[in-house]
């Protein structure tokens, strides 16, 4: 999406039609269509498979926020000791079977 | 009769019935079926955007299952910029405005981007942007874009280098404006480059060139060359690639990629040489016409980009900035406008995101 301010644009396109992001699983559905190119429907689907819900569970904040935070993969909400930024990224990277060119960093870094 | 508020494409609120929203539609879908020689929507998806607009609610949404991956042209620059990108002004840094996006909007993904929005400053300032790159990268989680435009007007006198083509072409020179053109591909394809050679160093999940083609042909020349030369040095780095319009203006007029003329492209064929060049994720553009109502403008801009969607093999994300993808011409859009194009995207040309 484009220019507009933010109750207009990210947050009305957000509330009509967008995923959740990290309140839900958009935020690897998206991780899928960049590392993969992956169209949504196959996109979708290989994230449901990879967590073992249904694809419509995707974008269902009550089973999002569990699962999130049973697999430490990131939550919106801030609860210690839950896995932040680049901490929730390399199990993301783990979980979807791809590279996350931030994480390839860090583990360069660490030898 | 009963009459149903709509806006027209400036966003001010009009009444219709529901035979002139119909005709609209049909009209507006019927303009984008000859332009770019595509099909029209069929009758139940005029029924079925008939029925959003006649519908009293003034939020629409998606079908549950039905959402999409959303990406933000313009990044932070919606909350620290002034209004010429509609920003509102609020004092934070470029990591607060990714984080507010990230956990405050749910965001499925986030851009981070120079104020300038354009690729040729963010040249000499290039460490600096590596750096707040950095540490976005550390403490965020969503996929990170680097966004700009190619906007090759400032290769032109007299912000750049060369002769403007705006000032060539009205004394008849031609083949002057022609030359001109050429060098400034060259010029912003090396430095698009470079940047984003750069910033793929430091970790970039991807870049976004937002607004591609809009110093037409040349313009679109110079950012099929940079995603080509940047995929075979960083296959990893993801590249979206944003249109500026529906149609590549011609300024040059004979440049081509991959024996494809540029000049005259509408959507449907713009997806191709993106996907041939390396792109990963295409968003098509199609123009609001202020004077045309929302319903005229919805069907249209739904047409053309059914068409894309029915060919590409990569991810289509449908640029639904303010006056574009059938969202009025007002800098603050309003939410009715705003909901029912991203319904129509979604339901009708099946986006793979926003």
């Amino acid at each position: 999406m484009g220019v507009g301010d933010p109750y207009g644009m990210p947050i009305a396109h957000g509330v009509a039609a967008g995923m959740g992001g990290i309140r839900t699983a958009g935020d690897l559905v998206a991780r899928m269509q960049l590392a993969r190119r992956m169209r949504l429907p196959e996109a979708k689907a290989y994230v449901a498979d990879k967590l073992k819900i249904s694809v419509a569970d995707l974008s269902e904040v009550t089973v999002m926020r569990e699962m999130r935070e049973d697999l430490d993969i990131g939550v919106i909400t801030s609860v210690p000791g839950c896995a932040k930024g680049i901490e929730a990224k390399i199990r993301i990277a783990e979980l979807l079977g791809i590279s996350i060119n931030s994480v390839d960093r860090l583990k360069a870094k660490m030898g | 009769m009963t009459k149903y508020p709509t806006r027209m494409g400036d966003g001010h609120v009009i009444d219709m019935t529901a035979d002139e929203l119909k005709a609209d539609l049909i009209a507006g879908s019927a303009d984008a079926a000859d332009r770019g020689r595509i099909p029209p929507l069929k009758d139940d998806e005029i029924d079925f955007l008939l029925d959003l607009f006649k519908s009293n609610a003034r939020v629409v949404g998606v079908d549950s299952g039905n959402e999409v991956v959303l990406t933000h042209d313009i990044g932070t620059l919606r909350l620290d910029g002034d209004q010429g990108n509609s920003g509102v002004g609020i004092p934070l840094s470029r990591l607060q405005g990714v984080q507010v996006h990230e956990r405050a909007f749910a965001a499925d993904t986030m851009e981070l981007g120079h104020v300038d929005y354009s690729w040729k400053p963010v040249k000499p300032i290039i460490a600096q942007e590596q750096q707040a790159l950095e540490n976005i990268l550390l403490s965020t989680i969503v996929p990170i874009f680097y966004g700009a435009m190619p906007n090759l007007g400032t290769y032109y006198a007299p912000d750049g280098p060369f002769g403007n083509p705006s000032d060539l072409l009205p004394m008849g020179k031609i083949k002057e404006a022609r030359e001109a053109q050429e060098l400034a591909v060259e010029h912003a394809t090396r430095d698009i480059v470079y940047i984003c050679g750069k910033l793929a160093e430091v970790g970039a999940d991807g870049v976004n060139f937002d607004t591609t083609g809009a110093a037409g042909d040349a313009d679109f020349k110079a950012s099929l060359q940079a995603v080509e030369q940047l995929k075979a040095k960083h296959p990893n780095l993801a590249i979206q690639v944003g249109m500026a319009g529906e149609f590549v203006l011609g300024i040059h007029g004979e440049l081509e990629y991959d024996g494809t003329r540029l000049a005259g492209l509408y959507p449907h064929h713009q997806v191709g040489l993106v996907e041939k060049a390396g792109g990963d994720i295409f968003g098509p553009v199609v123009n609001t016409n202020t004077s045309k109502s929302m319903a005229w403008n919805l069907a249209r801009a739904v047409t053309f980009v059914k068409a894309v969607t029915a060919v590409a093999n990569i991810p289509v994300h449908v640029n639904m900035g303010m006056g574009v993808g059938g969202s009025p011409v007002f800098e603050t859009p309003p939410i009715d406008s705003v909901s029912r194009a991203s319904v129509a995207m979604v339901e009708i040309a099946r986006v793979d995101g926003l």
